[in-house]
This record gives C-alpha cells, structure tokens and sequence, in this order.
C-alpha cells in the first residue's frame, strides 16, 4: 500500500473510530462541511412567494392539497358506484358513466392522489428538512415539477367536458378496447387521459431528480445515510423506483396515443368493429400490458414504500422506542424496490402467458414476501415492550399493520398462479388491492398528517374528532373490504355495473353489496369530518409547544416552528447519532435529538451509530 | 490515527453503504447538477430501452414480412443505390460532433472562452446537420409511400416504429442544439467568466453546465448507435 492512499484511508476514517484516538479529544467532533452553505432564492412578491413558490416547503404543502382536492372528486365517483352497484334499481348511472368513473376513480387514486401526497407532498416537506439542507437542490426546476403536475390534473379533468366523457376503459386502459368504438370516451377522453400521465410523469420527472440528488448529496454535517430517518429511505426508494418504472408507462401513454391519432397498428391486431374491419392489422395487445405493468407494479410500491417509511418513524416515536432493526429495515425497503422490478407479469396471470412465465413471476412474487415480512415482524418487535402513546399517528400505524398484513396475505394467494386463475377479475382482486395499496397506505397519510400538522400550522388537530375519524375509517374498511373477499370467493365479477338476476351467483352477495355501500358513505362521510378537522385547526386547534412529540428526528429541531424559509437560521444543524435515541438508559429525557452533542448527554448509553 | 480505528471500518460488501453513506454527499466533489443530469441519463435510458424493446416485440411479430431494410434505406449515388450511405455520413457527423463536445468541455475548465465557444458552435452545427439529414431522410421514405401507418415495402409497424423512435431521438437531438447555441452564446458573452446568474433560476453560472450540457450530448450520440445497429444493420 503507498503512502499517499495509506494517508488518504486515514483522513477519510477520521471520525469512524472512537472519539479518543482523535488527537483533539473533542467528542463533539462532527466532519467538516463539504460543501458551501446553500445559494437560497428569496422571493420579492405574492407570486413568487405563494404561487410560483420554490420554497419545497410551500411545494409540498402545494402538491398535498392538490391531491387531495383530487382526491375528493376519487372519493365522489366511489360513492356514485357503490350507491349503483347496491341498488341498480334507481337507475343511478348508465353503462358508459359507471365504466367512466370506475377508470377516473383508479387512476385518480392511485397515480394523482397516493403518489402525488406521499412524493410530492411529503417527499417536498420532509426531505429537506429531515436531511438538514435548506431547501430541495434545485428549486426553480422543483417549481415546474409541481406546476407541470397541476396542469396534468387539469387535463384530466377536462376530459369530463369533452364530448364522450372520459375513458371507461379501466384504469388499466388496455388497448385494443381502449381506443375502440363501443368503450367510453374512446376519442377524446382516451387521449386526454394518455395526455395528462405524459404530463404526470414530465413533472414527476423534475421532481423526483431533486429528492434523490437532494437525499445523496445534500445532507447536514454528520448525517450519514445510515442515519436518515426511515421515512427518508422509503421516499427516496420510492423514487428511484418511479424514475425507472414511468418511462414504461411514458412509452406505452406516447403509443396509444400514435394507435388512436395517426392510425398506428403498435398495439392493434386486425379487428372487425361494428361491422367493419378496422385498418389497424398486425399490433400486440399484450406488449401494452408488458409496459404498463413494467410500471404498474412498481407503482404499488411507489405508494408502499414511503409509507413503510413513515409508520416506522411513526411507530418508534409514539411507543418511545428504537426501531428493531434499523438496517435490516433499510435493505427490505431497498431490496422490496429492487425485486419489484421482476414481478410484473403476475397482473398478467389470464393473459395466455408462456406456463413457465407464470412459474417464474410466481417465484419472484412470492420471494417478496420475505423482506416485507421482515417489516411486519421489526413493526411488532418495536411496539413490544414500548412505553405505547396512543396518540392518533400510533393509532394509525396500529391500523396500518393490521390492514397491510391482511391485505399482504391475500397477496400471497394471488400471486399463485393456480389460486389466482380463478379468482381474476373477481372482488377478491379488488379487495386485495384496496387493502394493501388503498387502505393500508391511506392509513399512513392520515397518521403523518396528524404527526406533523403542528410542523406545518403550529397547532395540533382536534383530538376527538380524530378519533372518531379514526374508528369510522378502521372499522369502515373492514366492514367494505372483508365481504367483497366473500363475494370474490363465490365468483361476483369485477367491473360489472349490474349484477343482474343471475343463477350463478349467490342472493347472499347482493344483499352484501347494500351493506357494503352503507359503509361506503359512512366512511366517505368521516373524511369529510377530517377534512374539516384539517381546516379549521388550523386557525382555531391548540396551539403546539415545539416538537409536540418529542421526536428525535431534524424537522422538528429548528429554530422556529414552523420553520421558516432556509429552515435553520444561521446555521446549519449537525448530526451526532440516528433519530431512534428513545428512553436511553442514563439519559435525562427519554429522546435524544440528533443534533445534541454528545457531551450534553455524558452518561447515556447511546446506541453506536 | 491508530490502526484500531481503521479495523474498525467494515470489511467486504458492508462497506460499500458505509462509504457511499459516510458523509454529507455520497458522490464526492460532483456538483449536483451533474449527478442530476447523470441520473436523468439513466431514466431516460429506461425510455429508449422501451422503445427498442417494444420495436424488437412488434418486428418479431408482425403478420405481414418486415421490409428489406438495406433497400429501404439506401441512397442513390450516380445512379447506383448504396445502402447505408446516408445514414453512415448521419452517424459520422454526430459522432463528430461527441469529440468537438469534449473539447469545448477541456476548453471550458482551462477558462479559454473563445476555443470553447467555437466547439461548442461546431458541435451546434454538426447536430443541426444531423437533424437535417434526418429531415430529407424522412422526406425521401414519405416521398417514397412510407407513412406512419402503411407502406409498400412491408409491415406497417416499420413506418411506425421508425417514424417515432427516429422522432423522439431527433427531438433529443434538436433540444440539444437549441441549448448549444444558448451556450455558445453565454461562453461568448462571458457569463460563465463572470458567474451571471441564470434568467430563470437566478443561480450563479459555471463551467461545469458546460459539461452537463456534454453528457447529455455524448449520451445522445450513445443512444443513435443503438438505434443504428436495430433500424439499420438488423
């Protein structure tokens, strides 16, 4: 070895090794910065500051409500189906609207609600301040990011006004059906539809390149990555995940669209179509639902991973204990995202794959179980023995558990080819879908947003409303999702806007589907009680002490609450240990943030980290 | 420092997280801009590699035969046709066009404005005939019955797949020169000298846009090789 790399080892191990082989003794010691502190850009009028603001911050709290917003109109279309599906005798909604809001209200959900709120809202509002940086690295191109994504909502939306309404395809949108005579909003709303997710993705795009450049390269003095909060690794897993699996989708959004404006065949085969044989001759149907699941699959954990993330956080600090197995929980969110890549043609069980191909996607599937699993037992083991608050974020999380894992374990069934051929396209899917990537991740937002409303307003949300909601919620979901495993199993078909008189299905389901739409509307209406909660607690809720939980992690260090624009004052914060310092033997308070230097907390047996 | 401290470091795969996880950035001395354009390149990667696939997928499985590319695509030249002609001439021009990027790169970080500033204009040039090659190619198969949707010599997804995996890199391409020439124009001027903060962003500039303009320059010629072996020699 040469001396100059031998020197070089050494500086770069400076602070690895204990404090006392140092040459200062100095156990506050933190490595220097690396970097000069960030350039900020200040804005000089309203347009700047509340519209056009580059401030991540306002872009998170921006890109929430607008999901959110979004989010109401998904809301609305359930209950237009449910109130449908129950009693078909009012005549509520045609054929052609019930397809239509079925689609809208799938891919509302999945792609401009979940994954806006949790990477957007969340990934704009936590990373800069959970990492110790002033703001997102790029902050005029994370300004687009959320404008492209508004004009996005705004195409979608406009496919309400155009001729034929929107597409009725499924959220799916699988050609040739898509873009044929006979579905809904097969021109116009179609088009619309591949429009707005090209849009999506554009700003998506801006965005994402911000939180992974802001993650790696952007964090405080003594935060290594092995000491960000979990929340952080699930976003920025999820991330990357989306910068990989939306091109999929971009490519497939740009094909359809050339299928239905120029007359292209990439996805059409002969047809004969009301009579008429269609000029589109020689496409493959099955490589769109190749490219579309090349992204949908990693999209449901897109939307699982940061709210793996965050109920971890969630549950260390409301049970006033370490999260077991900090590491291992780090490598399942890595290695979940990784695998999530390789399981895609599981969507695709009925599609007349290759039988080895099912063999294969089975596998891969079904090794996904061991990570996650992992998770589960590392939630449990960190609620066992802890000092339990049950506090509305810890009901959530306990929520969460439940649902995740009943939702995970049909799963399980699903991804087994045999199992799954007979129960595809039957309520089961659907229930098996809303479970783990509805309600499971939808649990986790309301969680964070009671944790951290007092970051954002300074006030805390009404406690008792908050519980209400809760319960309602909870028990709602169980009471909508656990008989449509029922209907799944006796063989009621998705997607059907009737079930008509039918000798092959049992009366018991019909019955079921009224009980199930009355807790629909009970628990549509408790969001709306959260929604009023979330409003006016902002002017009129308790005013919150700084960092109302005592949480260890830096978004709750800084020197105002809420923080102001550049977070941290004069000077940036540096990090001494990892957010998980809960009831440390010998330490005075039972949390200790990561920025309190060491020698304020002589005594206390703080994990090495 | 003792060698303690350095057996304490980790061994084998564990130390790859904990050096790439160490400190404040996990890519030692790159500006953010680069590692953001880097990271960029490799989504849209993803993108390209999509579209190939999927051309692959459509070729293999066309109902009708694919044209023969090497008459499809060939040039006349005094009377004789000569297949890859003019796409070898295309290929060279923007293969070129990398090199003359990577000096005005070294030319940027020596701070030798004027150099730099030619390079970068050449590099403007050699896309823009490229882009224009690419125009009359379009025109001639146009002109010759090739549409989007049909064509004489085949299958109808050659005129498909073409069209628009030839469009999106040509997109690429032209983006690319509309920024040369912004760039050619601010290394003239001086803003890189002299830090001029940007329009838009109000961020100091650098020479270092210079090279992030390069790597998504070196990474469009990148993706026309590929798309050359599958269109042209396939």
């Amino acid at each position: 070895m040469s001396d100059e790399y031998e020197h070089k080892l050494e500086a770069k191990s400076d602070y690895v090794g204990d404090a006392s082989s140092v040459s200062t003794p100095d156990i506050d010691a933190v490595p220097a910065a690396e970097l000069p502190d960030q350039e900020l850009y200040h804005s000089h009028s309203w347009w700047t500051t509340y519209v056009f603001s580059q401030d991540a911050k306002y872009i998170g709290i921006q890109y929430a409500l607008t999901a959110v917003g979004t989010g109401l109109l998904g809301l609305v279309l359930s209950w237009l189906m449910r109130i449908q599906l129950a009693f078909p005798g009012l005549g509520w909604l045609d054929p052609a609207s019930y397809y239509q809001f079925v689609t809208m209200h799938g891919m509302i959900m999945v792609v401009y609600l979940l994954t806006a709120l949790f990477l957007g809202g969340f990934g704009n509002l936590l990373i800069p301040l959970m990492c110790g940086a002033r703001d997102m690295a790029f902050p005029y191109v994370n300004m687009l990011s959320y404008w492209a994504f508004v004009v996005a909502v705004l195409v979608l939306l406009a496919s309400f006004f155009v001729p034929g309404g929107p597409t009725g395809a499924g959220w799916t949108l699988y050609p040739p059906q898509a873009i044929t005579a006979g579905t809904p909003g097969s021109d116009m709303g179609i088009i619309l539809m591949l429009i707005s997710l090209i849009l999506f993705v554009a700003g998506f795009t801006m965005g994402g390149l911000n939180y992974i450049i802001t993650v790696l390269q952007l964090r405080a003095r003594g935060m290594t990555l092995m000491r960000l909060p979990l929340t952080i690794w699930g976003i920025f897993t999820a991330t990357v995940l989306a910068m990989f699996a939306f091109p999929a989708l971009l490519v497939g959004c740009l094909m359809m669209t050339l299928d239905s404006l120029l007359g292209t065949s990439f996805f059409m085969p002969a047809m004969v179509s009301l009579g008429e044989t269609l000029t589109h001759e020689g496409g493959s149907p099955i490589l769109f639902q190749h490219l579309f699941w090349f992204f949908g699959h990693p999209e449901v954990y897109i939307v699982a991973l940061p709210a793996f993330g965050i109920v971890s956080d969630l549950l260390s600090v409301h049970s006033r204990k370490t999260i077991f197995g900090y590491r291992m929980m780090v490598w399942a969110i890595v290695g979940i995202g990784a695998l999530s890549f390789f399981v895609w043609a599981h969507h695709m069980y009925v599609s007349g794959m290759n039988p080895w191909f099912g063999f294969f996607f089975a596998t891969t599937t079904l090794i996904i179980a061991v990570p996650t699993a992992v998770k589960v037992y590392n939630w449990i083991l960190t609620l066992w023995r802890g000092n339990i608050q049950l506090s509305l974020p810890m009901l959530f999380s306990l929520g969460f558990i439940v649902t995740f894992l009943n939702g995970g374990l049909t799963g399980l069934f699903l991804g087994n080819v045999t199992v799954d051929v007979p129960l595809s396209d039957t309520y089961f899917v659907v229930a098996h879908f809303h479970m783990v990537m509805g309600i499971a991740p939808l649990l986790v937002i309301f969680g964070a947003i009671y944790h951290w409303y007092p970051l954002i307003t300074g006030r805390m949300m009404n406690e008792t409303l908050g519980k209400i909601h809760f319960w309602i919620t909870f028990i709602g979901s169980y009471a909508i999702y656990f008989p449509m495993h029922y209907q799944g199993f006796v063989g009621v078909p998705r997607r059907y806007f009737e079930i008509y008189d039918s000798p092959y299905i049992d009366t018991s389901t019909l019955l079921l589907n009224k009980f199930i739409t009355i807790a629909v509307l009970i628990v549509g209406a408790a969001q709306l009680l959260f929604l009023y909660n979330l409003i006016v607690s902002a002017r009129l809720g308790r005013k919150s002490e700084k960092n109302p939980w005592k949480a260890n992690s830096l978004e709750w260090q800084t020197p105002q609450m809420p923080p102001e624009h550049g977070n941290w004052g004069k000077e940036l914060p540096k990090v001494y240990r990892w957010p998980y310092d809960f009831s440390v033997p010998g330490a005075k308070e039972d949390y200790i943030p990561q920025n309190q230097p060491p020698s304020e907390i002589i005594g206390a047996k703080v994990e090495k980290t | 420092m003792s060698d303690s401290s350095l057996q304490n470091l980790p061994k084998g795969w564990k130390s790859v997280p904990n050096d790439l996880g160490s400190d404040q950035t996990a890519f030692k001395g790159v500006q953010w801009g680069k590692a953001m354009m880097w990271i960029f390149l490799l989504s849209d990667t993803f993108i390209f590699s999509c579209f190939l696939i999927s051309y692959m997928k459509g070729r293999a499985s066309t109902v009708v035969d694919w044209p023969n590319t090497s008459e499809v695509f060939s040039l006349d030249f005094m009377g004789v046709p000569v297949p890859l002609l003019l796409i070898a001439i295309m290929t060279f021009v923007l293969i070129t066009s990398s090199g003359t990027m990577a000096l005005a790169v070294k030319y940027g970080y020596e701070k030798n404005r004027k150099m730099c500033g030619w390079l970068i204009l050449a590099t403007a040039i050699g896309g823009l005939t490229f882009v224009g090659m690419q125009a009359y190619e379009w025109s001639k198969l146009i002109h010759e019955g090739v549409r989007p949707w049909s064509n004489p010599f085949g299958a109808a997804q050659f005129g498909s797949y073409f069209f628009m995996i030839t469009g999106f890199h040509g997109t690429h391409v032209s983006i690319g020169v509309i920024f040369l020439f912004i760039f050619a124009r601010k290394v003239f001027r001086g803003d890189f000298d002299k830090g001029k903060r940007g329009f838009f962003t109000t961020m100091k500039s650098d020479y270092v846009s210079i090279e992030i303009l390069g790597l998504y320059w070196h990474f469009v010629d990148l993706v026309w090789v590929f798309i050359f072996a599958f269109f042209y020699l396939w």
